[in-house]
């Protein structure tokens, strides 16, 4: 009987996390003045699903949180309570509030009990109507306790008069209760736990055994639990099941005489399949203490494998599934015509062959497509984020997102999502002015944040950009200059002068705010975005606002390369890295020292890299300069002139772990798959330029 | 040959015995855990990989996976040999911390799929400094030749793989 829980645990999270994110839209989508039921319907639904997962699971506090949330979201929908400005963002932290709880459950952490207790107090003044308190938030946690008893009261206005010894249930589900996949077991089990539970069970419903569906619950109980209970944890535990059978409950009270119990195990004996579960209630309060145990380490291993996991679009395995029926039908083709092959089927043989090819290829694209998630993974977060810096700031903005639907890598949506966060932050924060300003510039009051995401190439582009100030040159330069980082007679570009914001150690902001100047700069965003293959660039205008443009590659498995031939070997240049190939003149090339080669290229002096002395690659047909080609690179800032002997082409690349099976090797990033099946090596310049400076 | 390891595969089951797969080295004859062994292959040309030791042949694409090559010969010092079509690289796996590693092999030639008695098996004679006998985990006797018995984990962690994996 004892199900195993933990396994289900993993999608209850994903979930709920999901539940959690579609209140938070739907709360800020909330047009105050307008509210449509729906949209609170969908917002109510959420919340009730998390409160039912909780409590099925066990996880009381996060059902008893959710539940006032409920309360509150039921009076909206039925129009009994005006949905009011205090009382959403209420709602809001309290999403938080609740995500943090799943997250603590989730990775076997402690549920900060004091947030907990505030979110609550808060969510109960809203509920008992004093908007005041909503307003103070965080209110006083001494409104926690308030709102149980005032509830009870409502319900049971005789109870708070005597001491409630314990409560008499009347339960008859009815016949769908099964199906809907309730328990009547766990309810009980729950019962148990709250004090001393007997059980009545009546049969009389019960059919004959040749009419009998296993599936129908024909049994109805009376059901008594002893024990200082409030009424609400009565229906907590029956919560589930409102609209799935018919309750009645009673108070018992210190003077009440107990009505004598059936003897239950005389009836186990008429009817075996259907009654055996309610018969083991007594024997039940045991094992699920026993059980809660190995939840809790259960729960850790899960929260491991929370990250690897990733949801697919059906529509994406269909077409894989075609795909493969495809290739299927290819392949036995091909195997027919093998079978008796004569010369005449040679045109068949290649048919069948460019087929092949074709479906690879096009297998290959949808497999790589399962990577791809919609860029609104990342920008889901940000209409909240501009929702609370606008009300802390008491600016006005209006953010809109373009190309949510965008795809990237997976692994790229995940690392993105930081620098992105601060940028927008840095756009809400410190690119749009207060509306007084606004106004007195001939603007309108309300600032506009775009997000903005679209393809191009083989990259992606996202750009945040606002109809704000704008960056100053002059002060940026004032700044950098102040802090020592360029030379006061520094000629500059105006690009040159946005980099400056780049600059390790350079915050233009006059005074630190909790919003932007946390520590990450705006360095540790470029070199983020770096890291990931793309890069940053910003177009502003003082007055009229600016934009940040990130360009990235689509997916950080394949890589646009040049190959390069040395000697016998092929190498694999990273297209982005090249800047342009040369034939070069003995008179451009000076040596420092006698040894070390630099070339003069438009005023600047670039240091030469032998690659076959640095590989030692064994006879390369360019051994004077002269001969060969130098192509210059930049990585890193580094910017170098690599000798090879010649280009030879472009393609697309499949980036395969050198590290996997081997090691790292100084001067190579990665390995990749030649057309032909031979293996060559992927050049990393920096290591190229450490190597040669050995 | 690869077949006739996978039919030997099922046989293991019996904790005190042991089945290994024996190959030449010159006139030496070594043997593997049987279940180290993930298959066999021709020798066929790899891509160098620029600044380690000699006896790292270099780099194979292994249906997918770059997987090094390391050649046995070199590595214990007993002279070059000339690759031929005949030459035989023996892919192994072993666990090294929690990842599986795969390495091929370069050998003279596979010679059989042996049964051995755990208890038949010789701990190796020291030979101080002279031999280096540490991949060697121990020796047995085999139709009464000599066959020494590889560390195929302690082999395939490449000098200095565990180091760099922190730089």
């Amino acid at each position: 009987m004892a199900i195993d829980m933990a396994q289900f645990h993993q999608v209850f999270f994903e979930e709920s996390f999901e539940g959690l994110d579609a209140m938070e839209s739907g709360l800020l989508n909330l047009d105050l003045g307008d509210v449509n039921a729906d949209d609170i319907n969908t917002i109510f639904r959420a919340a009730h699903s998390i409160k039912g997962g909780s409590g099925t699971f066990g996880f009381t506090s996060v059902s008893d949180f959710t539940h006032v949330m409920e309360t509150l979201l039921d009076e909206m929908r039925d129009g009994r309570r005006q949905v009011t400005r205090p009382a959403v963002d209420v709602l809001l932290g309290s999403v938080d509030c609740l995500r943090d709880m799943l997250r603590a459950i989730q990775n076997g952490g402690e549920i900060d009990r004091t947030s907990v207790a505030e979110h609550k107090a808060a969510l109960d003044g809203v509920v008992n109507g004093t908007h005041d308190m909503a307003r103070e938030f965080p209110a006083e946690s001494e409104h926690v306790g308030a709102d149980t008893t005032m509830m009870t009261t409502m319900e049971e206005p005789a109870a708070s008069e005597m001491q409630i010894v314990g409560w008499s249930i009347a339960f008859s589900p009815h016949l769908n209760l099964l199906k809907t996949g309730n328990d009547p077991v766990r309810m009980f089990r729950e019962l148990a736990m709250l004090g001393e539970l007997t059980s009545t069970v009546d049969m009389q419903g019960v059919p004959d055994i040749y009419d009998l569906d296993p599936e129908e619950c024909h049994l109805s109980w009376k059901l008594k639990v002893l024990g200082d209970i409030a009424s609400t944890e009565i229906d907590e535990v029956f919560d589930w099941v409102e609209d799935d059978c018919d309750l009645a409950k009673q108070a018992i009270y210190s003077a009440v005489a107990e009505p004598a119990p059936l003897a239950v195990t005389e009836q186990t004996q008429i009817l075996k399949p259907a009654s055996i579960e309610p018969i083991t209630i007594p024997t039940v309060a045991q094992p699920t203490a026993a059980e809660k145990e190995p939840k809790k380490e259960e729960s850790k291993t899960s929260a491991s494998k929370a990250s690897s996991s990733i949801r697919v679009d059906t529509g994406k395995i269909d077409t894989l599934i075609n795909m493969v029926g495809e290739l299927v039908i290819t392949q036995s083709m091909l195997s027919l015509i093998g079978e008796h092959f004569e010369l005449n089927k040679l045109d068949q043989l290649k048919n069948g062959l460019s087929q092949l090819e074709r479906h690879t290829r096009e297998l290959q694209e949808s497999v790589m497509n399962i990577r791809m998630l919609p860029i609104s993974f990342v920008f889901s977060r940000f209409p909240r984020l501009a929702h609370d810096i606008s009300s802390k700031l008491g600016k006005k903005i209006e953010l809109k997102l373009v190309g949510e639907n965008t795809e990237v890598d997976k692994t790229v949506v995940e690392l993105l999502s930081d620098p992105l966060v601060h940028l927008v932050r840095n756009s809400l924060d410190h690119g749009i002015e207060m509306p007084e300003l606004r106004r007195a510039a001939g603007k309108p009051e309300t600032g506009t944040v775009i997000l903005k995401a679209y393809h191009r190439g083989g990259n992606i582009v996202i750009e945040v950009s606002d109809d704000g100030k704008g960056l100053d040159k002059d002060k940026l330069r004032a700044k950098a200059i102040e802090k020592g980082l360029i030379a006061e007679d520094a000629i500059l570009s105006d690009k040159q002068c946005f980099e400056l914001i780049f600059m390790p150690g350079f915050s233009t902001a006059e005074k630190l705010t909790d919003i932007s100047g946390r520590g990450v700069g705006m360095d540790v965003v470029r070199r983020n975005i770096q890291a990931l293959g793309g890069n940053i660039e910003i177009i502003s205008e003082l007055g009229k606002g600016s934009t940040m443009a990130i360009h990235l590659p689509l997916t950080l498995a394949i890589l646009d390369g040049q190959s390069i031939a040395v000697g016998d070997e092929t190498y694999i240049l990273p297209l982005g890295s090249i800047i342009e190939s040369l034939n070069i003149k003995e008179d451009r090339v000076n040596r420092v020292v006698g040894k070390g080669e630099t070339f003069l290229l438009r005023g600047e002096y670039l240091p030469i890299i032998r690659i076959h002395e640095i590989f030692n690659v064994p006879k390369p047909k360019a051994t004077k300069l002269t001969d060969g080609l130098l192509v210059v690179v930049e990585g890193q800032g580094i910017r170098c002139g690599l000798f090879i002997d010649d280009l030879l082409g472009q393609q697309q690349v499949v980036i395969k772990s050198l590290e996997a099976n081997y090691r790292r090797v100084e001067g190579v990033s990665a390995a990749t798959i030649l057309g032909d099946g031979s293996v060559a090596l992927i050049l990393d310049i920096p290591g190229l330029v450490r190597l040669a400076n050995q | 040959m690869s077949e006739a390891a996978e039919n030997f595969d099922t046989g293991h089951a019996d904790k005190n015995s042991l089945q290994i797969l024996s190959f030449t080295l010159g006139q030496e004859e070594y043997g593997v855990d049987i279940l180290m062994v993930q298959e066999i292959r021709s020798w066929e040309p790899v891509s160098r990989i620029p600044n380690v030791p000699s006896y790292e042949k270099g780099v194979v694409n292994l249906r997918g996976a770059i997987v090094p090559i390391i050649d046995l010969r070199e590595r214990f010092r007993l002279g070059r040999s000339a690759y031929t079509p005949l030459t035989v690289v023996v892919v192994l796996q072993a666990n090294i911390g929690d990842k599986t590693r795969i390495m091929g092999i370069v050998v003279d030639s596979v010679s059989d799929v042996v049964n051995v008695t755990k208890k038949n098996i010789q701990i190796s004679p020291s030979f101080g400094a002279k031999v280096s006998t540490e991949f060697i985990n121990g020796l047995v006797s085999v139709n009464e030749r000599m066959v020494m018995l590889l560390d195929v984990d302690k082999l395939l962690k490449l000098e200095g793989v565990d180091d760099e994996d922190d730089s």
